[in-house]
């Protein structure tokens, strides 16, 4: 009774903030859990696309658990004293200089947080920076010229992979076939733009840059890569099979010039079988596409005299 | 009559300097531009910067207009690159930076007790280096902008990608405010060693001057770094070197590396003074000392020195050995350490407090809220996989103003709130300030909390134009409108301001009752600062003097209000 008599007999200059604030309150959570599941990609990186790609979330997604624990324990603990300890009449501020235990403890707090981190980092990290075998769905790699190998650069367990060479240009991604990108054969398959790679197949790419920095990066298939002029970075993803023919997009992530926003990227996942008659019609069109352009060099050579 | 006359003249002290001319005190233009006084210095700073930061400003919202709509046709990407060069550079090497100098400029010597820096002359150069700078930089909208960014990482900025004399503009500025910064370093570093008032030991040093210091090191070590790379850049530029040109054995990583060695330096030299700010203004309106003061100030050593560690955690998705990246991710987790203590003992220092609510305690206030927001995404960026997905996102540009607005410009306008009073004796108007602080705070979280989910939907930054794909419209749309809540704060403070100089309240020589010795004197102080200067015997010496204050006049309490100067010859 004398709560609400009292809650009565205040001005109602403050009961009607606290009905505003309350309300704003409201309508902000209402909006959260509306918002919620059509929002679901405003709070974790892309993926789906690739292990990698996965285990990036699922890592960042502890650290995310980790700090929203964090953000609301010293966000309350700052809004707490804000409210409770406005100067009032009569109050008088304790003249507290310092607690040495107080001082150690959230210092040794502060850094097991960060050593649990670590420890999360540190077990999901081989899953994330090693490459796996290709599953019993993926391209069989048979075809000696695309396996990958050798020691600069981590390799699934049984040494075999899709090798794709990633070069930027400005303002456009090459991709060669190729085992060895720096000897790459003439005739090896090429294509701008598209990448077209098998699914469940463990593809490594070898990433560099012909003229300025690049970044190359598929939000689904993983982290970003930079392409460096005189470097080569690796990075590999796989796709599931069930995710057969999709389209994943993707766009250049450093800074390389005026048309930096348009250079963009696409990897097409096919089947194993739709990747070896891909392959087959690529080197059929380069070699007619090299065969006619050595034709139109004859014939402009003979017209000169 | 006449012989007491005499002994009257007789027993007079014998002055001990003779003024043989006294000069009037200078006025005028031509004052300004000769002035070696450190206050003066001190207002000329703050006043260019806040120049400078409202046109850092101005782009930004040029670059909001550009990005509200997908595929928007506003800028050519040419104008946009030139833009968030001209942004990002302006607001670190032309507004926080030399804010901070302004800052210091005129407080390190009033805190410490001292009647100027320890070279007069020196500081009006690092002054007239500044505006050079800022000259010379911004002389280039009239030729061709740079259009690197601010990192202008080459082969980029080299001159077979961006032949036209915007890039060397930019490497005249980092020059000619390097400059300006390390003489005024050294000067900071060399006033606060030697100059303090009696009895201030290492130990009574107010934490805003802990923090000057600090940030002095840490430009005396970072500056040298990258006034080399960008000569190096210059000299590869136009004199036939090849230090970054692959094609020519150079290597550009080598720049990223140079350039975040003093790159992140840079970060913490631009957020430990508004650390510093925080640890002033939050004791004074909680009525409380600082919590932990040496823990504060150990910290901020602390995170200076682990900020000199840590700077390819910027290099996460460059070709280097995953044992770097660890490294350097561990090493980024470390500072999280000092820098959460710091948030710790600002939160103790309010608690228990009785916190008046004055706009400099607003600000604090949203600093502490924002700046763990930074801290903490900082996190997630410091875990090198995770950061793959991040980095070059619009996930690193919400992360790096939530930490440099955050962390340097809330710290800022605390200051301005703060020390307003002392500059120009005058009270700026706390209905105002209130006002432009909510704009600011809403208006910041709106531009940049929903950046984050850009970048975690696949946003680049640097980027003039997007497609509309996923909620990638909407969240800008949101962040664009919240960028001119944000300016529309920011110009009530510049009304303010401009409107309290001449008209606001007169605010006595210790408005706030601070604990610090500037408010010891008078405001704005005279050209000598003090007349005398007091022995510190604690971290608080004016709480000090006005409990002798106090305890003297108490027999007679009709005397009117003792003053500063009054305590002292009691």
């Amino acid at each position: 009774m004398n709560r609400i008599r009292r809650a009565l007999a205040r001005t109602p200059a403050t009961s009607r903030s606290r009905q505003l604030a309350a309300a704003v309150l409201l309508a902000l959570a209402l909006v959260l859990v509306l918002a919620g599941p059509a929002f679901a990609d405003a709070i974790s990186p892309e993926s789906g696309g690739s292990p990698n790609a996965d285990e990036i979330d699922s890592l960042y997604k502890l650290i995310l658990a980790i700090a929203v624990v964090v953000f609301v324990g010293v966000e309350g603990a700052l809004f707490y004293s804000l409210f409770k300890f406005r100067a009032r009449k009569g109050a008088v501020a304790a003249q507290i200089r310092g607690n040495t235990r107080l001082e150690v403890g959230w210092t040794v707090g502060a850094a097991l947080i960060l050593v649990v981190l670590a420890a999360f980092t540190f077990a999901k990290l081989s899953s994330i920076r090693n490459p796996p075998n290709s599953g019993p769905n993926g391209l069989q790699l048979a075809d000696g010229v695309l396996v990958a190998a050798g020691p600069s650069k981590p390799l699934p367990p049984n040494g075999k992979s899709l090798n794709v060479c990633v070069n930027g240009q400005q303002y456009i991604w090459r991709y060669t076939y190729a085992n060895d990108c720096a000897n790459a054969p003439l005739t090896s398959v090429f294509s701008y733009q598209e990448m077209v790679v098998p699914v469940d197949t463990t593809v490594t790419l070898d990433i560099n840059a012909q003229d300025v920095a690049h970044s190359w990066w598929i939000p689904k298939l993983g982290g970003k890569f930079d392409a460096v002029p005189g470097y080569t970075n690796h990075t590999w993803f796989k796709v599931p099979a069930k995710h057969v023919n999709e389209v994943f997009t993707g766009q250049c992530a450093e800074l390389c010039g005026r048309n930096h926003a348009n250079m963009t990227a696409q990897v097409r996942a096919v089947s194993p079988a739709d990747f070896e008659r891909w392959l087959a019609q690529r080197r059929a069109d380069i070699k007619a596409a090299d065969a006619a352009a050595a034709q139109e060099r004859k014939r402009i050579e003979q017209q000169t005299p | 009559m006449a012989a007491t006359t005499i002994t009257e003249e007789a027993l007079a002290p014998v002055p001990q300097i003779v003024a043989h001319r006294v000069e009037p005190e200078p006025r005028g233009w031509t004052s300004w531009v000769t002035t070696t006084d450190h206050k003066r210095i001190g207002i000329m700073y703050m006043v260019l910067t806040f120049v400078f930061f409202l046109l850092g400003g101005t782009e930004a919202l040029l670059m909001r207009l550009q990005l509200s709509q997908a595929n928007n046709t506003l800028l050519d990407p040419k104008t946009y690159n030139e833009l968030f060069t001209m942004h990002g550079t302006t607001m670190i090497f032309l507004f926080v930076v030399p804010m901070m100098a302004g800052f210091a400029n005129y407080f390190i010597p009033l805190m410490i007790g001292a009647r100027d820096m320890a070279f007069p002359k020196l500081n009006a150069l690092s002054f007239w280096l500044l505006l050079a700078g800022g000259i010379v930089f911004y002389g280039s909208i009239f030729f061709n902008p740079p259009e690197c960014g601010w990192t202008c990482y080459p082969p980029l900025s080299s001159r077979s990608y961006l032949p036209n004399g915007g890039v060397d503009a930019w490497i005249f500025l980092i020059h000619l405010t390097g400059l300006s910064s390390l003489l005024g370093a050294i000067n900071f570093y060399a006033t606060i060693a030697n100059m303090r008032a009696p009895g201030m030991g290492w130990g009574r040093l107010p934490l805003f001057v802990w923090t000057i210091l600090t940030y002095s090191i840490l430009l005396i070590l970072a500056l040298p770094v990258i006034a080399g790379a960008v000569t190096m850049l210059l000299t590869d530029r136009h004199f036939g070197t090849h230090f970054f040109d692959a094609s020519n054995g150079g290597s550009p990583l080598l720049w990223q590396h140079l350039f975040w060695f003093f790159g992140h330096p840079e970060v913490y030299i631009m957020v430990l003074p508004g650390f510093g700010i925080i640890s002033e203004v939050l004791p004074v309106f909680a009525r409380k000392p600082i919590f932990g003061y040496k823990a504060v100030a150990a910290a901020t050593v602390l995170i200076a020195f682990l900020g000199l560690l840590v700077w390819a955690h910027h290099m996460f998705a460059t070709p280097s050995p995953t044992f770097v990246f660890v490294f350097f991710m561990l090493g980024s987790f470390l500072i999280a350490v000092p820098t959460g203590v710091k948030i710790f003992n600002w939160v103790a220092t309010l608690w228990r407090g009785t916190i008046e609510y004055k706009t400099a305690l607003l600000f604090c206030v949203g600093f502490i809220g924002t700046f763990l927001i930074g801290g903490i995404t900082g996190v997630f960026l410091a875990v090198f996989p995770v950061d793959w997905q991040l980095t070059d996102t619009y996930f690193v540009v919400a992360h790096l103003h939530y930490v440099i607005m955050g962390g340097a410009v809330f710290g800022i306008f605390a200051g301005i709130y703060y020390w307003f009073p002392k500059i120009t004796g005058r009270l700026l108007s706390e209905g105002l300030g209130k006002l432009s602080f909510w704009l600011v705070l809403v208006g910041f979280h709106v531009t940049f909390l929903v950046q984050h989910s850009m970048g975690l939907d696949g946003m680049p930054r640097r980027v003039y134009e997007y497609a509309d794909v996923g909620h990638l419209e909407l969240y800008n749309l949101i962040s664009t409108i919240g960028s001119f809540i944000l300016a529309t704060g920011v110009l009530v403070t510049v009304v303010n301001v401009l409107r309290s100089v001449k008209r606001g309240a007169i605010a006595g020589p210790d408005p706030w009752k601070a604990n610090t010795l500037e408010w010891f004197t008078t405001s704005p102080p005279p050209v000598n600062n003090f007349d005398v200067i007091p022995r510190v015997r604690s971290v608080e010496p004016m709480k000090d003097i006005r409990r002798q204050v106090e305890r003297q006049m108490e027999p007679a309490e009709a005397l009117p209000a003792p003053t500063a100067e009054s305590a002292v010859r009691a």
